[in-house]
C-alpha cells in the first residue's frame, strides 16, 4: 500500500510489504478489512461473549500451572488459619493454595469464575436478542444452532469447572448430578458408576472433570465460536430497518479501520469491567465450605447461575408422583424436571425451522424485525423467558424465605403455580402490547406526533398540529413484512394433509390477529386529506437536516 | 420339669429385663446428659428475679414457671436458657409467629441475671457458660469441620444463616457474642436442636465459637462478601452489575457521533 508513494515507506510500511510478497496478505486483508458492520449496541452483546471467553483461557491458563486435579488425600498445610492441618484432596488443597498461597492466584482465580458467569450471561442475552429481532431467519437458522450449542457448551464448561475445587459446595453439585443420572431408568446406574469410576465420589471423577473443563470443551466452544463467525462472514451482519437498509445489502461501517479499533478498544473494556469486579468482589470463596465430605450439605447450596433453572426445575418437580414398572421404581421427582428441560433446550433448538415451517417464507431477510412487529413471536419469547426465570428463581427458593421472611413451603408452591400460568400470562400480556404498540406505529405514520401545540386557524377552528416523523423514523415504523394466516388447501392429490391442517390452525395462531403496516397509498392519503399549508412545512426542514 | 426350666424362661424374666434395660439406658442417659447444673443464686437475687419474673413473664409461662397456653413450661430450662431468650432480645416475645425474631433487649445485665437465678432455682438446668469456653483460643480447624458437620445446613457454611421449613429459619450467626452461641448450642432455643455436652463437649463447643470467631473477625481475602450467600448472589450480581455496566459500555460504544 505505502510503496505506491514516492515518500520513503517507513518500517511499517516496509514489514507490511515484506509480508505482501510472501503471503499475499493485502488481499485477504482487503476482503475482510471492507467488510461492513452496522453499528448498534445491540450487535456488541455476542461480541462480550467472545471476549470473555478469550479472557477464560488466559486466566484458565494460569491456574492450569498450579492446580492439580488429583483426588488423593492430604493434611492441609497452607496458610488459610481455620483449615490448618484439615485432611483434604489434593485438588481442594492446591485451589486454597492458588487462592492464599500463589501470588496473583486469587485474582486470577477470581477472574476466571466471573469470566465465566459473565460469559454465559452475554451469550444468553445475545440468543434473546437474536431471537426477538428475527435475526434467526433465513439464512441464519444452522447459526442459531450453532449459538445454541455454544450456549450448552458454555453451561457444559461451567459446571465441570464448578466441580474442580472439590470443596463441599463442588461436592454436592456433583451429588445432585450423580442423583439425577441414577435416576434414569434401566442405564442410569451404570452410566453413574462408569463416570465416577465406581460409587460416588470415587477417586477418579475430579480428573475426569479436568479433561473435560481444560481440553475437550473448550476445544469444542473454539471450534464452534470459528464456525459461528465464519457463518457470520458468509451471511453478512443484519441491519435494523432505515432508509437505504434492504435485505439485499448492509448499511454501516467497514471492519477495518472503524471496527478493528473499536473492537479492539471494547475487548480492554470488558476486560477492565470483569479486572474491577475481580479486584473488590469474592467470588466462590472455596476456603468458606471446606473440603468435600459427602455427609454435610451447607444452606445456600446453589449452582452457579447458568445451572440454576435446572436446580429450579428440580425444586419445583412435585414429590409422590413415582410410578412402579414391573416392580422398578420410575423417580417422576428425577425424569419429570429432565424432560421438561431437554424438551425446552430441544424447542429453543428448533424455534427457527418451527417458524418457518409456520411462514412457509423462502425468502432471505437481512433486515431485522422490531419485536413488536412480529407480537406472537414475541409473546412466545416472552413466555420462554418467563418459563425459563421461575426455574432459575425457583433454585433459591430458601433465600427468597429467609431473606423476605416467608415459608418456604409458600415460595415454592407459588413458584410452581407461576411456572403454569406465569407464561401463559407473559405470552397474553405481550402480544396485547405489541398490537397496541404497532397502532400506535400506525397512528404517529398517518397523523404524526401530537406536539402538544393548539392552533387556531383564521377561520376560528382550533387544531392541534401534529408533527410528521422524520424519514428515519417513518422506515423504522413501516419497514415490515405483514403475514397473514395460511389457509389449509388441498395439495396436488386433492387431499388436505394434517400437516396442512396444522401448519393452517398454528398460523391462524401466530397471524389472525394483526396489525398491517401503513401502506404507501395510506400514507399519501392521510397526508394529501387533512394537512393545512402550515403543517406540511414541517417535514420539508426536517428532511433538509437531515441531508445537511 | 417345671423346676428344669431356665430362669430366663420364666415368665417374669422378660419383664424384668426391660425394666432393667430402661434403668441402664435412661439413667445412663441422664448421666450422660448431666450438663453442669446452675449455681443457684444468693436468695435476694432470686427473689428479685421472681419478681421481674411474675411482671414479665407469668402471663405465658405461668406464675411458677410450669407454662401456660402461650408458653412452654420453664422448670430446667436453667440460667443458660434465660440469659439467651432474654439476652438477645427474643423475650419477652411479640405476638406470634412460626418464630421470634431477634430485638433491642429489654432489661439491664443484672435484671437478666436475677430472672435466670430464679428459673435456674425452680430445677437445675445448665448453667451460663464458664469465660474459658468463649475467648476464641481452640482449634478452628476442629471447629470448622464440627461447624460443617453440624450447624452449616441450617446455618449456611460461614453462618449467614438459611430456611426451615413453613417460615421457621436458622439466623445468621454475625454479631451474636461467643456466650449466646454457647448458649443457644446447650439450650437449643425455638427450632434449634439441643447440642449437649456428651453430643459436642464443651472443648468441641470451644472450637466452634473459636471458628466463628475467625471468619467474623477476618475480613474475605477475596473482597466484598456480597452477603456469603454463595452463587445465587454471584448471579444476580453478574446480570445486574456485570451485565449491566456492559450494556452502558455498548449503548456508549454504539451512540452515533454527532
Amino acid at each position: 500500500m505505502t510503496n505506491t508513494t514516492e515518500k520513503k515507506s517507513g518500517f511499517v510500511g516496509n514489514t507490511a510489504n515484506y509480508l505482501d510478497e510472501r503471503l499475499s496478505v493485502a488481499g485477504v486483508l482487503k476482503g475482510f478489512g471492507r467488510k461492513v458492520f452496522p453499528d448498534h449496541w445491540s450487535f456488541m452483546l455476542g461480541e462480550v461473549a467472545l471476549y470473555s471467553f478469550v479472557i477464560l483461557v488466559l486466566s484458565g491458563t494460569f491456574l492450569t500451572f498450579f492446580y492439580q486435579p488429583s483426588m488423593a488425600e492430604v493434611h492441609y498445610d497452607g496458610s488459610y488459619a481455620p483449615l490448618k492441618g484439615a485432611q483434604m484432596s489434593i485438588a481442594y488443597a492446591s485451589s486454597l493454595d492458588i487462592s492464599f498461597d500463589i501470588r496473583g492466584g486469587l485474582i486470577m482465580r477470581q477472574v476466571h469464575h466471573w469470566a465465566a458467569l459473565l460469559f454465559v450471561a452475554a451469550a444468553g442475552l445475545h440468543m434473546l436478542r437474536v431471537f426477538f429481532t428475527g435475526a434467526f431467519r433465513k439464512p441464519r437458522e444452522l447459526n442459531w444452532v450453532v449459538g445454541f450449542l455454544l450456549f450448552v457448551m458454555g453451561m457444559a464448561a461451567g459446571f465441570t469447572g464448578y466441580s474442580l475445587p472439590d470443596d463441599l459446595l463442588s461436592g454436592n453439585g456433583l451429588r445432585i448430578i450423580d442423583g439425577m443420572i441414577k435416576g434414569i431408568p434401566l442405564i442410569g446406574p451404570a452410566i453413574s458408576s462408569g463416570f465416577f469410576g465406581g460409587e460416588f465420589p470415587g477417586t477418579e471423577v475430579v480428573a475426569r472433570l479436568y479433561s473435560l473443563h481444560i481440553m475437550i470443551v473448550p476445544a469444542l466452544i473454539i471450534v464452534l465460536i470459528g464456525v459461528h463467525l465464519m457463518m457470520v462472514i458468509i451471511h453478512k451482519h443484519t441491519h435494523y430497518s432505515g432508509p437505504g437498509r434492504t435485505d439485499d445489502n448492509v448499511v454501516g461501517y467497514p471492519l477495518a479501520p472503524v471496527y478493528v479499533a473499536k473492537a479492539g478498544g471494547f475487548f480492554f473494556l470488558v476486560f477492565g469491567v470483569i479486572a474491577a469486579i475481580s479486584a473488590t468482589f469474592t467470588i466462590n470463596p472455596i476456603w468458606n465450605y471446606g473440603p468435600y465430605d459427602p455427609s454435610p450439605v451447607s444452606a445456600g447450596t446453589q449452582p452457579d447461575w447458568y445451572i440454576g433453572w435446572l436446580d429450579g426445575a428440580l425444586r419445583l418437580a412435585p414429590s409422590g408422583w413415582d410410578i412402579s414398572v414391573f416392580g422398578f421404581v420410575i423417580p417422576m421427582g428425577v425424569m419429570v424436571p429432565l424432560v421438561v428441560s431437554l424438551v425446552f433446550l430441544a424447542l429453543v433448538a428448533a424455534y427457527p425451522f418451527i417458524e418457518n415451517w409456520v411462514t412457509k417464507d423462502k425468502r432471505e431477510h437481512h433486515v431485522l424485525d422490531r419485536p413488536r412487529n412480529n407480537p406472537t413471536r414475541t409473546a412466545i419469547g416472552a413466555a420462554g423467558v418467563t418459563f425459563y426465570g421461575v426455574l432459575w428463581a425457583g433454585a433459591s427458593t430458601d433465600l427468597i424465605a429467609t431473606n423476605f421472611q416467608m415459608s418456604l413451603n409458600q415460595v415454592l408452591v407459588a413458584m410452581q403455580i407461576l411456572l403454569i400460568i406465569g407464561p401463559v400470562i407473559a405470552y397474553w400480556v405481550t402480544k396485547r402490547a405489541c398490537l397496541s404498540l404497532q397502532r400506535k406505529d400506525r397512528e404517529m405514520v398517518l397523523h404524526g406526533r401530537e406536539t402538544g401545540r393548539i392552533v387556531r386557524l383564521p377561520h376560528g377552528e382550533f387544531i392541534e398540529v401534529h408533527e410528521p416523523v422524520d424519514e428515519y423514523e417513518l422506515w423504522k415504523l413501516v419497514d415490515y413484512k405483514n403475514y397473514e394466516p395460511i389457509l389449509a388447501r388441498p395439495d396436488e392429490n386433492g387431499k388436505i394433509t394434517i400437516g396442512n391442517r396444522l401448519r393452517s390452525a398454528v398460523s391462524r395462531i401466530y397471524f389472525e390477529d394483526r396489525i398491517a403496516p401503513v401502506s404507501k397509498a395510506e400514507y399519501e392519503l392521510a397526508h394529501a386529506d387533512h394537512a393545512p399549508a402550515a403543517v406540511s412545512e414541517k417535514p420539508k426542514k426536517k428532511q433538509k437536516s437531515i441531508k445537511a | 420339669m417345671n423346676s428344669a426350666k431356665p430362669m430366663r424362661r420364666r415368665p417374669w424374666a422378660a419383664g424384668i429385663v426391660v425394666f432393667l434395660g430402661l434403668i441402664l439406658s435412661g439413667g445412663g442417659y441422664a448421666a450422660a446428659t448431666n450438663v453442669v447444673i446452675s449455681e443457684v443464686g444468693s436468695p435476694e437475687q432470686v427473689e428479685e428475679g421472681r419478681k421481674l419474673f411474675l411482671a414479665n413473664c407469668a402471663s405465658c409461662h405461668g406464675t411458677n414457671g410450669e407454662g401456660a397456653i402461650g408458653g412452654p413450661s420453664l422448670i430446667g430450662v436453667g440460667a443458660a436458657s434465660v440469659d439467651f431468650q432474654v439476652g438477645t432480645g427474643r423475650m419477652p416475645g411479640q405476638g406470634s409467629g412460626p418464630q421470634l425474631y431477634k430485638k433491642p433487649v429489654q432489661f439491664t445485665e443484672e435484671q437478666i441475671s436475677a430472672m435466670a437465678a430464679y428459673v435456674a432455682s425452680l430445677a437445675p438446668g445448665p448453667a451460663i457458660p464458664d469465660e474459658e469456653y468463649l475467648r476464641g483460643d481452640g482449634d478452628p480447624t476442629h471447629g470448622g469441620e464440627l461447624f460443617r458437620i453440624n450447624c452449616a445446613m441450617c446455618h449456611n457454611a460461614v453462618g449467614a444463616g438459611g430456611a426451615l421449613t413453613e417460615g421457621k429459619f436458622a439466623p445468621a450467626l454475625g454479631g451474636v457474642t461467643p456466650k449466646h452461641t454457647y448458649e443457644a448450642m446447650v439450650t437449643g432455643p425455638q427450632n434449634m436442636p439441643v447440642f449437649n455436652d456428651s453430643n459436642l463437649t464443651p472443648e468441641d463447643k470451644k472450637d466452634i465459637i473459636t471458628y466463628l470467631m475467625y471468619i467474623e473477625e477476618n475480613d474475605s481475602v477475596g473482597g466484598f462478601e456480597l452477603g456469603s450467600i454463595g452463587p445465587v448472589a454471584e448471579g444476580l450480581f453478574t446480570w445486574i452489575f456485570g451485565l449491566g455496566f456492559i450494556i452502558a459500555i455498548t449503548v456508549w460504544l454504539g451512540a452515533k457521533s454527532n
